[in-house]
């Protein structure tokens, strides 16, 4: 008996790819995905290989290496058989403006102020986040830190929920 | 793997040295300033500055992870498995940790010193420290506001604060302005275009940056550093201590994959 491997190409496309990757959590804030946070740079898919590029959130994001096997891991799923790459690259800056609209809802709901616009800019003034529990402006920074490099504390005046934000970067 | 870019062997022999100064200087101060985790004077404080020295790392290990691509070592073997003698950070670095107002003091100082550095990179011609720097600078204002904040806090605190934050100033004087210690080839990495300026030139940038603050506050600005030639290869007992702390994990079993 004659045991034939069969090779299976990856039939996968393109648009196949970027809705996979929809599905895999970043995995810090698993409310969002990793096309939603804005951290998928580019796609590349050549007959039987596929190449993505991952923007890093924070160069020294500990849930980097996670972060890749989970997106290697859906695409093995998605293709099996593929030659899959995933790498990160510092190309273009991550920045807080690449969240889409869809993700800031995302983390709004899950507890998290979405960041203000205009990255690290915005430090010359106080942050003010909208609080994500009552929707009140009237909130302050407690923390420009938190328990991850991307999160900060604060506290909402009016329903005085002490709640987390995205940081603008 | 080690990807040649192009670059000159002299050229890159310099770009390699600039690249190991910054990365041992991030990766010290990182872990001196990781030791307030739990100690911190208040919580929040606590939680700040075990985020910065975490980013602090991070940089640390992109910058020796870019350093590998040229010298083919693997990232954590640089960090890792060199003796004390052959760090090249620099002496502002080196000091232990010593109290907050110290460490506050010289989180101001190096902050600064390193936002001129990284300045002067932004446009570098070797694109892949360009964006890396790029992705650093956003991270950096954060820590150069929280070093700020609290260098205003304590100078204004008297009797105790100010007093600690002068002294802590003063020990740190001859040995602010070792970040800007002239490396190696660096007419070749200016003459590259990968360095937009000599560190020289960068020193005296920092010191007139440092001037509105500290004459604001009526503090000390320091000095030239006492001694530039011996800048990145001085290192004291306390770092010596440090070093045994950060490579005790990995001795225990150099082989291990985490």
């Amino acid at each position: 008996m004659v045991s034939v491997t069969v090779a299976r190409t990856a039939a996968a496309t393109t648009e196949d790819v970027w809705a996979a990757l929809a599905d895999v959590p970043d995995p810090e804030i698993p409310a969002i995905s990793v096309v939603d946070l804005g951290v998928v740079h580019r796609v590349v898919v050549e007959g039987p290989r596929i190449s993505v590029e991952l923007l890093p959130t924070f160069v020294g994001c500990p849930a980097l290496d996670v972060m890749r096997d989970a997106v290697r891991d859906r695409l093995r799923d998605l293709a099996p058989g593929a030659d899959i790459a995933v790498s990160f690259t510092f190309a273009e800056p991550w920045t807080s403006d690449r969240i889409t609209p869809l993700g800031r809802e995302h983390l709004r709901v899950s507890g998290f102020a979405p960041p203000l616009p205009g990255g690290a800019q915005l430090l010359q003034v106080v942050p003010r986040a909208t609080c994500p529990y009552c929707g009140s402006r009237r909130t302050r920074q407690e923390n420009a830190f938190g328990p991850t490099l991307c999160r900060s504390q604060h506290y909402c005046a009016d329903c005085r929920q002490p709640f987390e934000a995205f940081k603008p970067v | 793997m080690t990807l040649d870019h192009g670059l000159d062997p002299q050229v890159r022999e310099g770009l390699e040295g600039l690249l190991l100064a910054m990365a041992d200087d991030e990766f010290v101060i990182g872990y001196w300033d990781s030791e307030w985790t739990g100690i911190a004077p208040l919580l929040e404080e606590d939680v700040a500055m075990s985020s910065i020295a975490q980013d602090e790392i991070g940089h640390a290990r992109a910058f020796y992870s870019l350093l590998g691509e040229l010298n083919g070592r693997d990232p954590d073997a640089i960090a890792y498995d060199r003796p004390p003698d052959a760090f090249r950070h620099c002496r502002l670095v080196d000091h232990p940790r010593t109290d907050w107002a110290f460490t506050i003091a010289r989180r101001y100082l190096y902050e600064t010193a390193d936002a001129v550095r990284l300045a002067a990179l932004a446009d570098s011609t070797f694109v892949p420290l360009a964006g890396l720097v790029a992705k650093i600078r956003r991270e950096e204002t954060y820590h150069l506001a929280h070093a700020e904040g609290w260098l205003r806090r304590l100078a204004e605190a008297r009797p105790e604060g100010r007093t600690r934050l002068v002294a802590a100033l003063r020990v740190l004087a001859p040995d602010a302005a070792t970040v800007f210690t002239p490396l190696a080839g660096e007419p070749d990495l200016v003459a590259a275009g990968i360095l937009e300026r000599p560190s020289a030139a960068l020193a005296d940038e920092w010191r007139l940056g440092l001037q509105p603050l500290f004459d604001e506050l009526r503090l000390p600005i320091p000095g030239p550093a006492a001694d530039p030639s011996t800048g990145r290869t001085a290192h004291g007992d306390g770092f010596r201590w440090l070093w045994g702390e950060f490579t005790a994990v990995r001795n225990l079993d150099p082989v291990a994959t985490w």
